[in-house]
């Protein structure tokens, strides 16, 4: 199922595509939703909760996209505020003190920019995430199922092992503000997307993700994909102690860039 | 094809001398804050702040270094990272080798060792005449190895940001460093060291949402610009324009994420204090 740049592009801004309530429900069972960062509110475009994967209890945490424009108006386009970057390291710190597995589901544009994500700390709600997922003692697993949308994405992608499905991108600049910041010409994105290589294949060419997850068509065989990666993937976390899997993690990301050194 | 290339250098060595060749007093610096006209000597002498109305103008990260470390005192770590162009992206190398002539810098950030007010510290400065300080493998790289080599020699580490954000010419790699540095802050955190983040104009984008705000104490130049999203993208998305504190210092301490708004003439004395105030543990 290779796909030319504007077919994932079409695909991505598809309202029919699984969203994470419908990820939710194929992949995990039991979930139980858990709302609130404790500090200023409830963020409809981060969702959280725990569930089981198999028989192992997991916390979720993920953006929601709407199937329909009134969904997505009520879960702001999956564009958290802080409040809702707050929320994910709540459960997140909540699953280290219970030895759960974190689980993200990742699907965003990018961080909500506006007044209130400014005056609420976008830029330190993010910063806080990346510094508190990197120590996280406990198992972290992130699946680009989509959009892979900037630090509003990075933000649930400090993890141990990061996968994407096929047709997923994950960028540092939607393509569009690429293109329109590069060339001052906003139509030119399928020529920026290319040049920023942000398919699921270039990523795992780069070494920056651990694995691809196989679309399909038929959602129960994607959930499926998702099932046994995700469990696989917590066999091989399993064997590790809390700290070591911090030092993995931590070793992981130390290694990434790209640069030229004489000694 | 060589022709070309003579051509670039001998624009960009006639560009050079044009900047140099006028005395100081012949170069007028115009005030973004009231518009007042003074001459590069006057300008310079007051360390690049308007005498008028106060108003903090942009500095290379060596006038930063001279200004806030002791005379003589700094020691470059890390120079020999260099910028490569991961993604061959269209444009990327010319731009970098045609900056680094102009500025004489490699990347977006300097690197080292020095001492404040008699106190060794590891300090970073970012310079935003190098691509708007935008982030890149080097400056998350230069950085990280900051941190370690700070953890290292149990030192503490004074940044001084400013940037556009992550790079997009490096595309993902850009994106990671936001993690890979955090990583390093965290690490340098739980050895009990202290850091300290400067907030100058501008500091955005990827930069804010990673070791910019999570310094120990966060301080900032007056009337700088910080932020996570662009003005003008707010702006286009509530389709009006926002008050010019919008995303200043003063908004941010108003808001909780910065400690104390510092004059640069008080800078170095501010830093000095509470290095001190670090010094010696609690019994």
């Amino acid at each position: 199922m290779a796909w030319t740049m504007k077919e994932k592009l079409d695909w991505i801004r598809s309202p029919k595509r699984p969203n994470i309530d419908d990820i939710i429900s194929g992949v995990f069972t039991d979930f139980v939703e858990l709302h609130g960062d404790r500090l200023y509110g409830e963020d409809k475009a981060m969702c959280g909760g725990i569930a089981r994967l198999g028989d192992i209890p997991v916390t979720i945490l993920g953006q929601r996209r709407g199937h329909s424009t009134q969904e997505n108006i009520d879960d702001n386009f999956a564009m958290a505020h802080p409040e809702g970057y707050r929320k994910a390291l709540r459960l997140a710190k909540q699953a280290e003190k219970f030895h759960r597995p974190v689980i993200c589901i990742v699907d965003t544009p990018g961080a909500f920019c506006g007044v209130g994500a400014e005056e609420r700390g976008q830029g330190e709600a993010i910063a806080r995430c990346l510094y508190e997922f990197m120590q996280l003692k406990t198992p972290v697993v992130s699946i680009v199922t989509g959009e892979g949308g900037s630090g509003g994405a990075l933000a649930l992608a400090v993890a141990n092992e990061v996968y994407m499905l096929t047709n997923a991108i994950y960028s540092v600049i939607s393509p569009r503000g690429c293109a329109s910041i590069l060339w001052k010409d906003a139509s030119r994105e399928l020529e920026a997307a290319e040049a920023l290589k942000i398919t699921a294949q270039d990523m795992l060419g780069f070494g920056l993700i651990d694995g691809i997850v196989a679309d399909s068509k038929l959602e129960s065989i994607l959930y499926r994909h998702i099932r046994t990666a995700l469990i696989e993937s917590l066999e091989r976390l399993g064997e590790h102690t809390g700290e070591q899997l911090a030092r993995m993690r931590y070793e992981k990301f130390r290694v990434y860039g790209v640069f030229e050194q004489y000694k | 094809m060589i022709i070309d290339l003579f051509e670039k250098t001998r624009k960009s060595s006639q560009y050079i001398q044009k900047q140099k060749k006028p005395s100081a007093e012949h170069v007028t610096i115009t005030c973004k804050g009231c518009g007042k006209e003074w001459t590069a000597q006057q300008y310079g002498k007051n360390s690049y702040v308007c005498p008028n109305c106060g108003a903090h103008g942009r500095i290379r990260c060596r006038t930063r270094l001279k200004l806030t470390l002791d005379a003589g005192s700094f020691q470059e770590l890390f120079a020999d990272i260099k910028t490569a162009d991961p993604l061959n992206f269209p444009g990327y190398a010319e731009k970098i080798a045609k900056l680094r002539e102009k500025s004489g810098q490699e990347d977006a950030v300097v690197t080292g060792t020095g001492t404040i007010g008699g106190i060794p510290v590891c300090i970073g400065v970012m310079d935003s005449y190098f691509m708007m300080a935008s982030m890149g493998s080097v400056v998350g790289e230069k950085l990280t190895c900051l941190f370690e080599y700070a953890g290292k020699h149990k030192m503490p580490v004074v940044l001084f940001t400013c940037s556009g954000g992550a790079r997009m010419q490096e595309g993902m790699f850009s994106l990671m460093q936001m993690a890979k540095v955090s990583g390093a802050v965290a690490k340098h955190a739980q050895a009990g060291l202290l850091y300290i983040t400067v907030l100058t104009d501008p500091t955005t984008g990827g930069v804010t949402a990673s070791f910019a705000m999570l310094g120990d104490i966060i301080l900032s130049e007056p009337g700088a610009t910080v932020g996570f999203a662009g003005r003008r993208v707010i702006e286009g998305t509530i389709g009006e324009t926002l008050p010019d504190t919008f995303q200043s210092a003063e908004f941010l301490l108003e808001h909780g994420f910065c400690d104390q708004i510092v004059p640069r003439s008080r800078m170095k004395y501010v830093l000095t204090q509470l290095l001190r105030l670090h010094q010696n543990k609690g019994r």
